[in-house]
């Protein structure tokens, strides 16, 4: 016999000190600066490993689209690397291998994104080099016509990926008249219409010193940052983008059925929730934790997973977009099954909204949420981007220091007055990508777009 | 893509890197009297640990017949034990602010959670009690059953590129059991049972079958004195897992052509049998992940992308990848995505001849002076990942590798010189390789669409 206790009594003592320390520990390096240009920028100084990372966000992305350039932010990404200054796509790329510089470049609906890592020792050409592709990139015609083959490619892949139908599907339905229902990197009609004029209006739009959000961590000093930064953004356009209007997601339950040959069916659901700044955000996300948050304790995983090995996966989360407030889920569950499956989440969802929680799953929920917290401080490339996310989101810096208190906080009422508020089953939109049996008639993929 | 995150999506780094050992971190090990190896990463920029536990033995070591039962025996793992209440494992990781997960791959099973370091003691009871404890009741089997089925469905029945991996595999490993997917052949995982499920815990799982990997803010002197207090009282197996099936000499080249109507692009993929790190030299296993790099690793600047997606512009995306660190000897892998209007022939002939080229002239001094600083930028950012460094170290050692060698690796990397990647191209022999084209239902074949 070895020394585990029968019962979970040992092993659910209370709150470590350790866990306290862990968010002290990021939030006491936290150094909220203003480079000499003026512009504002997070860092941690982490000099313990020889290299930088670095996150920068741009505010607006694809939502700032006109309608006629869909894809274009998704395709400028692609191609910030293909050549900048006087160096062609090969030498760009050569360059950025011979410093082990490592830049991605991304777009959202909300943000164009920006990371970085680099040596310590190669720190001062890398920041020039990743200058020369957010400045001055090229657009070159071999890489445009290369690069517009891939997107269009991976776009036509997509229509026989039933994750991105469902979402296509989803998102159009929920949002006809605003620019979250249209697809962010755009058709194959939009993109291969896209020219290098087109690319370099979406430069000047979206990369701009006022839209650009910064976290830097690693092995760099105050000085030699706030430098960087303003090396980075000399020369770009000052305004951000102007931003969609705030928008709520068609209030319509809906079921609508994609025909597609697979003996599994693929289903996202979702309605209306909170923004980010909503007040009762912290017990909405506790909320989301016990329902379907990540984990193997969700009532959504223990009810469709391991009672009834229906799926191997199903989750909901809160998607707060900046523009508009989510609740969304997903499940993946044999055709012949579908329909349970959605009667089990949508009871779930029901039980949720009209008995709440007891105190000992929000108790075991707040235990997983604070001493997950410091899990996600686990490499300095992921710490830039909770700087950012943090700037985005408008909290400030001590928020690292007082986020698993706001958690701690959270009573069965909150949770009960936030599930009562959001979650509906009869207003969920579903939809369901597959054959699923029992959910209806199928539209034509072609019909949804 | 060997790994098989099984109870969630969690892919195993199989990069052509994969092991680079680092000179930085602090890396110590010991080994417990029953014969259980141990490493230990210091990491104390957060009060954070990864705790792991590796065994030797996968998806290629299954009784003939039970394809999947590694992985279904991986998920049962979670069921519970007779001091651990059924499907309470992951409820009492999560309870303690910790996440939990396991993986398996064709060569290894493992278990992991990340907690706050004083919660070491907590996860490392509970490992080791399902290390031998385990109980199995049958309505769990039979619902996980279903769990697996579905998580077939979802990774590979949903994605044609799924299916003409395992179609490929099948072809190129003619006897190896690398030739059967992880995740198991769907007929087969429908009769996995209860028993098989035990009698292959029965068989693998043991301290001398097993390797403790903690990375973090840990002091390893104190990580020694739990792992003896928890992973100490294990009788040893006494029995490592088998040899296993080798290939008999492979002398045809053989070919594929496989239409799904889900397919909407096009593509041709190579695999050549070669040794690896662990069934042959090291010198040549690094010589052969620095030709790797050089034809279709990184960007435009690869021999593949830089010819056949720059300058000619017959293909839209090129690669090449090798399992450096499989048990036994393994796949080099090439591919291209022809660019639109070119067809299958076309690109794969270009593929051929940028091979061709690499294998007479060897690279530039430029190319290698490329693959040397990325091995050595590669070494100092995976220190920026203490879970990422566990991971390393105990899929190298789990696959029969020593810390010596592990460490070795990136100096064997950056030793390689042109003539090694010579070498190297020439241990691609046609006669041991599979060529596959995947293709939708209206994809013409060769020459209809050049």
């Amino acid at each position: 016999m070895i020394g585990v206790s029968r019962t979970a009594g040992f092993l659910t003592g209370l709150l470590a000190p350790a866990l306290l320390a862990g968010a002290a520990w990021a939030a006491a390096s936290i150094q909220t600066l203003t480079s000499p240009g003026g512009k504002d920028y997070w860092l941690v100084e982490e000099a313990s490993i020889p290299m930088v990372a670095m996150e920068i966000s741009f505010v607006g992305g694809a939502s700032t689209e006109p309608d006629g350039k869909l894809g274009a932010s998704n395709f400028l990404a692609a191609m910030l690397d293909e050549g900048a200054g006087d160096m062609e796509s090969l030498a760009f790329s050569t360059r950025a291998e011979l410093l082990a510089a490592n830049f991605s470049f991304s777009a959202g609906q909300d943000a164009f994104s920006v990371s970085a890592r680099m040596l310590s020792e190669n720190l001062d050409e890398s920041a020039v080099l990743l200058r020369t592709a957010i400045a001055e990139p090229r657009f070159d015609e071999e890489p445009m016509r290369r690069v517009r083959g891939q997107i269009v490619s991976s776009l036509r892949s997509a229509e026989t990926d039933p994750n991105a139908l469902a979402s296509r599907a989803w998102f159009g339905a929920a949002f006809p008249d605003h620019p979250y229902g249209r697809p962010g990197d755009g058709t194959i009609e939009t993109v291969s219409a896209l020219d290098a004029d087109d690319l370099r209006a979406a430069h000047r739009r979206l990369l701009t010193r006022e839209g650009a959000v910064i976290g830097i961590v690693g092995d760099v000093t105050p000085e030699k940052a706030g430098e960087m930064v303003d090396m980075l953004l000399a020369g770009l356009p000052e305004a951000a983008p102007e931003r969609p209007a705030m928008v709520e997601p068609d209030p319509a339950g809906a079921v609508s059925v994609v025909d597609f040959d697979a003996p599994q069916t693929t289903v996202m659901f979702g309605h209306a929730g909170p923004l980010r700044d909503d007040p009762d955000f912290i017990p909405a996300y506790v909320m989301n934790y016990i329902l379907g948050g990540g984990g193997f304790s969700s009532r959504l995983t223990v009810e469709v997973r391991e009672k009834r090995g229906l799926a191997y996966s199903t989750y909901s989360y809160i998607a707060s977009l900046d523009r508009a407030g989510l609740i969304l889920g997903g499940v993946g569950t044999a055709n012949a099954r579908a329909a349970e499956s959605l009667d089990v989440i949508r009871a779930e969802w029901r039980r949720m909204a009209e008995e709440g929680v007891t105190a000992e799953e929000l108790d075991k929920a707040r235990r997983y949420l604070t001493g997950a917290y410091p899990l996600r401080f686990d490499s300095n490339g992921k710490i830039a981007g909770i700087l950012v996310a943090m700037q985005r989101d408008g909290l400030p810096a001590d928020y690292v220091t007082t986020r698993n208190a706001l958690v701690e906080a959270v009573t069965p009422e909150d949770v009960s007055r936030v599930a009562r508020k959001w979650l509906d089953a009869d207003a969920l939109r579903v939809v369901a990508v597959g054959r699923p049996e029992g959910l209806g008639e199928a539209v034509e993929p072609a019909a949804i777009q | 893509m060997m790994g098989l995150g099984a109870r969630a999506v969690c892919a195993v780094a199989a990069v052509t890197m994969a092991g680079a050992a680092l000179a930085a971190p602090k890396v110590t090990s010991f080994t417990l009297d029953n014969g259980m190896e141990a490493v230990v990463i210091e990491d104390n920029r957060a009060p954070v640990v990864t705790h792991m536990v590796w065994y030797r033995v996968g998806a290629a070591d299954e009784p003939r017949g039970t394809s999947g039962i590694a992985h279904f025996l991986e998920h049962l793992m979670f069921k519970g034990t007779e001091v651990i209440p059924e499907g309470a494992f992951s409820k009492l990781v999560a309870e303690n602010g910790g996440q939990d997960n396991a993986f398996t791959s064709r060569d290894y099973t493992a278990y992991f959670q990340r907690i706050a370091a004083d919660r070491l003691e907590t996860v490392m009871r509970m490992e080791a009690d399902r290390m031998r404890n385990l109980v199995l009741g049958e309505n769990a089997v039979e619902t996980e059953r279903d769990v697996i089925l579905e998580e077939r469905s979802q990774r590979t029945d949903n994605n044609p590129g799924a299916l003409f991996g395992e179609q490929m595999s099948a072809a190129l490993y003619m006897h190896h059991p690398y030739r059967i997917p992880v995740i198991g052949w769907r007929t087969e995982m429908e009769q996995l049972s209860r028993q098989d499920a035990l009698d292959f815990y029965a068989r693998y799982y043991a301290p001398d079958n097993a390797i403790l990997v903690v990375a973090g803010d840990v002091e390893p002197g104190e990580v020694r004195r739990l792992a003896e207090t928890y992973y100490g009282v294990h009788e040893p197996s006494g029995r490592p897992p088998e040899a296993r099936p080798q290939e008999p000499p492979q002398l045809a080249p053989r070919r594929l052509q496989m239409r799904d109507a889900r397919v909407r692009q096009p593509y041709v993929l190579r695999q050549y049998l070669t040794p690896t790190r662990v069934s042959g030299a090291a010198e040549d296993a690094a010589a052969l992940t620095v030709l790797a790099e050089v034809l279709g690793g990184g960007g435009v600047t690869s021999r593949l992308a830089r010819t056949l997606e720059v300058e000619e512009g017959v293909a839209i995306s090129t690669g090449a990848y090798y399992s450096a660190s499989s048990r036994d000897d393994a796949e080099f892998g090439l591919y291209a995505v022809p660019a639109e209007g070119v067809d299958l022939s076309a690109v794969e002939a270009g593929v051929d001849r940028v091979l061709a080229r690499l294998a007479t002239e060897g690279p530039t001094a430029e190319e290698l002076e490329r693959a040397r600083v990325g091995v050595s930028a590669a070494e100092i950012y995976a220190q920026d990942s203490g879970a990422g460094l566990a991971r390393r170290y105990g899929a190298a050692l789990s696959v029969g590798l020593t810390l010596e060698e592990i460490e070795a690796w990136p100096d064997l990397l950056r030793a390689v010189e042109r003539e090694d990647v010579i070498r190297a191209a020439a241990m691609l022999r046609p006669e041991a390789s599979v060529t596959g084209w995947l293709m939708g239902t209206e994809t013409a074949t060769a020459g209809t669409e050049g």
